[in-house]
This record gives C-alpha cells, structure tokens and sequence, in this order.
C-alpha cells in the first residue's frame, strides 16, 4: 500500500502516486523528423516549460492559474508561445551541415515582465525575450485605425493615442545572437549563477560567454590535443555550480568529472577536482569505455551533490569525495547481455538525460520502450513508469512497470527482447518546486503528477 | 611435471568459461568479435572520436560542377541515381541531388 504525501517538492519519506495530467502532440506513428523532441525545461518558478524540436522549433506551455474550486489538481499547461528559433544553415567554406535541431534550452531567471531563455544548435546560441503585449495604442493622431496615413492637411485637432486592452499576444523575439565561437558541436549551455554569464561546450572546448556581448567570449577549457590523431576524449556535458559563480564542471566520453574553479587560471585545463570511479581492469571488455561516457551532468540544488549519467546507471557524487560515487543507481542493467545488438543498432550511443526533484530526493532518467525510472535516494526505492497514450485517465494512478531480464517472465512483466528500443526517453524534467514532471517520448510530452488528495 | 602443465591448462580454460559465465559483457563482446573480427582494438579511440566530430559533413565541389559543365557543353551531364544518399566525388553532383534544407515552415504538433 502506498501512502500518499501532500507537502510539495518532497519525495523522500513515502512513495508519490504519479497519475497521467496531459500529452501533447500528434497521435499518429509516423513521426516527422521536425517533430523528434530534443530538448526540455521547466523556468525557474516552473510556471513555463519550453520544450525544443530536431526542427529548430521552441514551445513554450505556461500553467494556468489554480482553479480554486477544482482543488484536486494543479494547473494545466496550455501552449504560451511558439517561435523558430534556429535554421538550417550550410557552411558553405568547411563544406558542413548545420542543423537547426535545438539541442539545449537554459531559462533566465525572471527580471522583469519579460521571460528570457537561451536555445543552442550545434553551433549557434541564441537569446529569446518572451514577453506580453495585452494592451495597444488606438487613436493615433497622424495615423487612420488601420495604420494608413492621414493626410496631414485634414488634421485640424491634436489628438493624444490612448492604451486600451486587447487580447494577449506572446511575442518572441531573438535580443542577442551569440554565433561563431564554436568549431565542434556544443552539447551544453550552463547559465552563471552571477546572472550575467554562462558558458557553452562543445566536444573539445568550453566558451564563456557575457550575456550582454554576443562578438567576444572567452575560451576556457581546451582539451584540442595538437595532433588529433591523439585525441581520446570529448567533452560531453558541462555546467555551472549552482551558487559558487567560479565553479564549473565538465564530463567525458571515458567517464570522468572535472571540476575547474575560473579563479585558479584563465584557461581552465588543469582541474581542481578529478572525480573518476575506478574501474577492475579484468572486467573491461571493447563496450566498458562507450558505456562509461557520461550523458549528462547535473548539480543538485543544494549544490552539495552532482548526479552523472552514462548508458546503465546514474550516479551521484559528492563533490567532497573525488574517488567513488555516493550513490549508484542501476538504470537497466539487464542491458548489460545485449550490449552487442545496441552496438550493431547504436542505441549503445544514446545519450539520456537525468534531473533532480526539488528537494534532491528523487532522481530520474529515461529508458527504453518509453519507460522512465525514478530512485529516491532516502528510501533507496526505484520505481519504473511508462509514458503511453493507454494509460491517459487524469487523475489515474500509474502502474508500475517491471522488465524481466531472464527466465520465467511473470504476468505484467515484459521481456527484455520485447522492448521497443525505437521508443528512447531521453529528455525529462521535474517542476522545480512541486511533484509535476515533464516527460518527453520521440514526439510525444507526457506530464504527469502526483497525486492530489 | 605433465600433470602440472595440464592441470594450469585446465584451470585456464575453466577460468575462461567462467568469465564467459559470469560477465554478460564479456559474452557480448565475444559475439561481437565474432561478427566483426576486424573490428579496431581501440573502439572508444580517435578513429570514432573523429567520426563523431565530422558529424554534419556533405561534400558537394562547386569547382567540379562547374568544370564538367564547362567540359561537356553540349552532352548531358551524369546525375546521381535518385537512390544515393551520400554524394561523393565519384560523380558530378547536381545541386538537385543535395538534400533540401528547408526551414521548418509548419508549426510544431506540440502546438496544435
């Protein structure tokens, strides 16, 4: 029996009942290669998710206020703004194909009425400015209602424009275009905790970048060797200590974690910190090093922890132990025996994503057959969802899913071999303050909640 | 001294079968080795690192284009055959063969 927990942001304690809130996209099977979600985020209040496409789109869902009288659910999420945020372009002199897919979206922390994030390709960072428009001048004094000019010999009176409401137009608009600083492919965007910085990484270099300068960014991490064909590492992930403004980390395709202070040095490539796990030399195999590049960094809130994911596991690290993780979670281990067909099929190099509850107490990463997985971390209790149009009663709890990795497969268990590896969850995230998390299919934007009452 | 030689032989072998036993990985890799034996013996090494940073490369040569155009004048230029999805220097690439890259003018379904 599950006890049901009421205080928001927690998880840790009792299990959460997550129950289907919304889906969005198409229905149908055939999905267009625009429409493959790449990137999702929730602002820093969670009242906005923007969600980025392989077509350079953004869409942006804003919750609705509370219905008071409807107390047994929070908000829904309804489409706020949609813009293009990047195109395809051809480098026409290296003879390369920029696509336009949006790879990461970082939100600024809100200012003023306006809401700004930033939306990177592979190449090209770019600075959004949301904002509202909900009322418009009428009665201009040169002008006729439908903008045409009056013929100024008929003027005869001064007339003074007055702002009268209109209905609401969200209107995106690029501010800053932050563009060739990066030869490689950038991964990853990490906003400052100073609010004015942030930095961008490619495979083989870091930029940092001031927010008001798009022709000048520093570079301070390079691991270019001079000969490439020394090359044995790339950069995969990297972000920004949640509150030292001088503190950064970075992961690797072979596994390790550098954490680097801006303080020591300009040029960042000597590492404060080395987090590597060791490894038993005589279980290394051809997979052990693909299977070891991390996807995905993320620092908790507290900024005490840092969480790690690579292809089988997640791993949370306390940035005081260099050494060994604190804490393990096996993903899908049962993977581990079909290794040689994921390699044949490259989902061996799928990168998925991890995130944090608002209290660092649950973790959660996607799966394959469009499972997800979340690990709370006091109970040491995982459980497995599945995001699926079947289960879309609002209000019905989920039912937790189990895969049988060998031998008599129980009723309500899939086998390993029948799972659908088309089907990646890569991108999820989680409501900064409350139990809503966004879960993204190839397509589809599942957002699911606790239960309420 | 025989008995020695056959005996560490046979704790080899037994140590073989269990690694096979025991490490799901190593069974893996096996099988893969099996399929691809001249498969590189660095696979996380800079010849897939460099592949992975060449991601995104077309080659299309407007010299080539238009110095076989210039050449042949009059005579039809060869084209891709409509099944090629690379384009190479194997033929004369027509800027028709190049993959269209249109932005996004549909909204995104999320939207819908």
């Amino acid at each position: 029996m599950f006890l049901c927990v009421f205080f928001p942001g927690a998880g840790g304690g009792n299990d959460i009942q997550w129950c289907f809130s919304q889906v969005k996209g198409a229905v149908d099977d055939d999905v267009a290669e625009a429409d493959i979600i790449s990137t999702v985020e929730f602002n820093h209040s969670g009242e906005l998710l923007a969600t980025g496409d392989k077509g350079g789109r953004v869409v942006i869902f804003q919750q609705e206020q509370e219905n008071k009288i409807q107390s047994h659910s929070r908000g829904e999420y309804n489409v706020y703004s949609t813009f293009q945020s990047h195109e395809p372009e051809f480098d026409y002199l290296k003879s390369l194909e920029i696509e336009e897919k949006i790879n990461k979206i970082r939100w600024l922390p809100q200012k003023n009425a306006a809401q700004f994030l930033l939306s990177t390709n592979d190449k090209t960072i770019k600075l959004w400015k949301i904002s509202e428009r909900d009322k418009r001048p009428e009665g201009y004094n040169l002008k006729e209602e439908d903008g045409r000019y009056r013929d100024p010999t008929t003027v005869t009176t001064l007339r003074v424009p007055v702002f009268r409401p209109m209905d609401l137009m969200v209107e995106a608009s690029p501010r800053r275009i932050f563009a060739n600083a990066h030869t490689y492919h950038i991964n990853s965007i990490s906003i400052n905790s100073d609010y004015e910085t942030y930095l961008s990484a490619d495979d083989l270099r870091i930029n940092l970048w001031h927010l008001e300068i798009t022709d000048r960014s520093f570079n301070i991490v390079d691991i270019k060797p001079a000969n490439m064909e020394e090359l044995t590492e790339v950069i995969t992930a990297a972000e920004f200590h949640p509150n030292s403004c001088n503190t950064f980390v970075y992961s690797s395709s072979k596994g390790t974690i550098r954490l680097c202070d801006m303080r020591a040095s300009a040029l960042c490539d000597r590492h404060s910190k080395l987090f590597e796990e060791p490894e038993d030399p005589s279980n290394r195999s051809f997979f052990s090093e693909i299977i070891s590049s991390i996807s995905d960094v993320k620092f908790s809130h507290s900024g005490r922890y840092m969480m790690t994911r690579d292809y089988l596991s997640v791993k949370i690290w306390d940035l005081n132990m260099e050494n060994r993780p604190v804490e393990t979670y096996q993903v899908h281990e049962y993977l581990r025996s079909k290794l040689c067909s994921l390699y044949e099929n490259d989902c061996i190099f799928d990168k998925f994503e991890c995130c944090w509850n608002g209290s660092d107490s649950v973790v959660m990463t996607g799966s394959y057959n469009n499972f997800f997985r979340m690990f709370d971390r006091n109970t040491k209790r995982d459980i497995t969802l599945e995001a699926s149009r079947e289960n879309n009663k609002p209000r019905t709890v989920l039912k937790p899913r189990k895969v049988c990795a060998s031998g008599k497969r129980k009723k309500d268990e899939i086998s390993v071999d029948s799972l659908d590896f088309n089907k990646k969850i890569l991108h999820t995230a989680w409501h900064p303050k409350e139990n809503i998390i966004a879960v993204a299919t190839t397509n589809n934007l599942y957002i699911f909640q606790d239960k309420v009452n | 001294m025989s008995a020695e030689i056959s005996e560490a032989a046979s704790a080899e072998e037994q140590k073989e079968m269990e690694d096979k036993v025991t490490s799901p990985e190593k069974a893996e890799e096996a099988k893969l080795k099996a399929r691809y034996p001249h498969l590189g013996q660095k696979p996380g090494g800079s010849d897939f690192l460099r592949k992975r940073l060449q991601k995104g490369q077309k080659y299309f040569d407007s010299g080539d284009y238009n110095m076989a155009k210039a050449k042949m004048k009059n005579k039809q230029l060869p084209t891709a055959a409509p099944d090629k999805t690379e384009v190479t220097g194997d033929h004369i690439p027509t800027p028709q063969d190049l993959p269209q890259r249109k932005p996004s003018l549909v909204a995104s379904k999320l939207a819908g």
